[in-house]
């Protein structure tokens, strides 16, 4: 690893925290990022002379906050900015009191920076790419290529969300308890939607996409060392890993999908299962189960099965009951019917969906699965029908491509 | 004599290193541990799940206090560690409330390992 490949890590890292008190002290997301922008600069050159910083979030917080008041002072009065070497005369002593200073507020700070990304009225895609954009420091053309956009597109839907979230007027002071645990659960579902964007691609865009995956990941462990309690925090954090771990095997050469039970198990990143397992075993400790712990769990029971057969469906077709209770959607459903499917056959399945169609006339899974379950039954006729019918609403090439190969199998 | 020698670093800068970064890394330290182990001076390597996996078991009260997260105070020392096949977290917290019953005070902070290569270079 170069020097270079350090800073930038240093500064993806400490970006958060710093941002998240920048923007504390000038209450303005553009001056916030801003300050953050020039501290950067600034650790670019000082840094590879003078060594790194100790703690390179608490040099950007004070940098960045001596700039910033420097340029607002400069733009009053032409007062001169003072000389360079006054900056980099910071030592460890000077960071060390800022660090102090922050200390108290830094949990609360990253929080808010996080929050306000997940304001109501903005759309989830919206959301997804403020958050890549203000607390992970993606670049507008990064984020445009992982959503297929163009950059200019992408450029305007950031400064529109940017706006919205001004108007919505976070408050600066430090929430309340029960304020503190809507947002950590607000922030929770939209580092989930970050994973999904990155997750749901397919094989050509997936290059682009995945480091979404990551990136929720990394802000969810972030998160989790702030509320290192919360067991839904752990429970999402370790579904994501958990899902994430399939990535190397869940595309064919051909691009096409490889669903869980034809993926090369091996191809699993045994890393991510272990961390995601780790954590998913300290949540269970708290008795306090959650839609992100129970998915997780069902994670975990495939993630532990060494091949398809030995999966405990039993035990998913319980899990899946529950998140029935905790947060009944046709889609959880939908999924618990390939569990039903596997322990008492296609037509008990079949049974379970049917009742959803009203509800998922749109959806690709849901014809993709009713296919699958009538062609089990012999109804190939029927099940030609649902195929072509999930082929008209799949997304994806890769989509599409898994379900020619249905639809061939009926010929064949 | 032996040495311990522990491995201590930002972790929200580790954890914004690139796989590619991170297996860069790995592969760089592997040549410096093969060659220790061709000299018959490696003992066992480990690296360890981020702190996000940790539990730390207070032990200096009766009955000991569970804890997520790792080891924060600064009162008290690093003086040794242990490496325990456990079945899981609830098996690893037996083991070292055993551990705290014979030996009170301060605390075990407990974390998974992600990376170990047991050695045999040692006497």
């Amino acid at each position: 690893m170069t020097d270079l490949d350090w800073m930038h890590a240093a500064l993806a890292g400490a970006r958060p925290r710093a941002v998240g008190a920048l923007l504390r002290y000038f209450r303005d997301l553009d001056t916030a990022e801003e300050a953050f922008q020039e501290a950067s600069l600034r650790a670019l050159t000082h840094w590879p002379r003078q060594g790194p910083p100790r703690d390179p979030a608490a040099w950007l917080i004070l940098v960045g906050r001596n700039v910033a008041l420097d340029a607002g002072r400069r733009s009053r009065r032409e007062t001169p900015l003072p000389p360079d070497e006054v900056l980099s005369d910071l030592d460890d002593a000077e960071a060390a009191l800022t660090e102090r200073l922050d200390e108290s507020h830094y949990r609360d700070d990253i929080l808010r920076l996080l929050f306000i990304c997940c304001h109501p009225d903005l759309p989830a895609t919206q959301q997804i790419a403020l958050a890549l954009r203000i607390v992970s420091g993606l670049s507008v053309r990064r984020i445009a290529r992982a959503f297929l956009v163009g950059e200019s597109a992408m450029e305007q839907r950031i400064t529109r969300a940017k706006a919205r979230v001004a108007q919505a007027r976070v408050p600066f002071e430090a929430p309340g308890p029960v304020e503190r645990a809507e947002r950590v659960a607000a922030v929770a579902a939209m580092l989930y939607l970050v994973f999904n964007e990155g997750y749901s691609a397919d094989r050509e865009s997936s290059p682009a996409r995945a480091p979404l995956c990551d990136e929720a990941i990394r802000l969810g462990r972030l998160l989790l060392r702030l509320f290192p309690a919360e067991p839904e925090i752990m429970g999402l954090v370790a579904l994501m890993l958990l899902q994430h771990a399939r990535a190397a095997a869940r595309f064919a050469p051909d691009g096409s999908v490889v669903l869980l039970d034809a993926q090369d198990r091996r191809l699993w990143d045994g890393r991510m299962i272990a961390e995601g397992l780790a954590l998913l075993d300290k949540a269970m400790r708290h008795r306090a189960p959650g839609p992100y712990q129970v998915q997780a769990a069902i994670a975990a029971l495939h993630a532990r099965s060494p091949v398809a057969e030995e999966t405990d469906w039993a035990q998913i077709d319980r899990l899946y009951a529950t998140l029935e209770i905790m947060q009944g959607s046709p889609v959880v459903t939908l999924n618990r019917a390939v569990a039903v499917a596997k322990l008492r056959g296609p037509a008990a399945a079949l049974a379970l969906i049917e009742p959803l169609a009203p509800r998922l006339s749109g959806y690709f899974h849901f014809f993709g699965v009713k296919g699958a379950l009538l062609s089990q039954l012999g109804r190939s006729d029927e099940a030609r029908t649902a195929f072509d019918r999930a082929i008209a609403l799949a997304t994806t090439a890769a989509e599409a491509a898994h379900i020619r190969q249905h639809l061939d199998r009926l010929r064949g | 004599m032996l040495y311990a020698i522990l491995c201590y670093h930002a972790e929200e800068v580790v954890g914004s290193w690139s796989r590619e970064e991170d297996a860069a890394v790995m592969e760089k330290l592997a040549v410096v541990q093969e060659r220790l182990a061709r000299d018959g001076r490696l003992g066992p390597v480990a690296r360890l799940l981020p702190t996000t996996a940790a539990t730390t078991l207070r032990k200096d009260r009766e009955p000991g206090i569970v804890l997520d997260g790792p080891f924060a105070e600064t009162k008290e020392q690093l003086l040794g560690f242990y490496v325990v096949e456990c079945e899981n977290l609830e098996q690893a917290l037996d083991t070292a409330r055993e551990l705290g019953r014979a030996n009170p005070g301060g605390a075990y902070e407990i974390r998974p390992i992600a990376y170990f290569q047991p050695g045999g270079g040692t006497p």
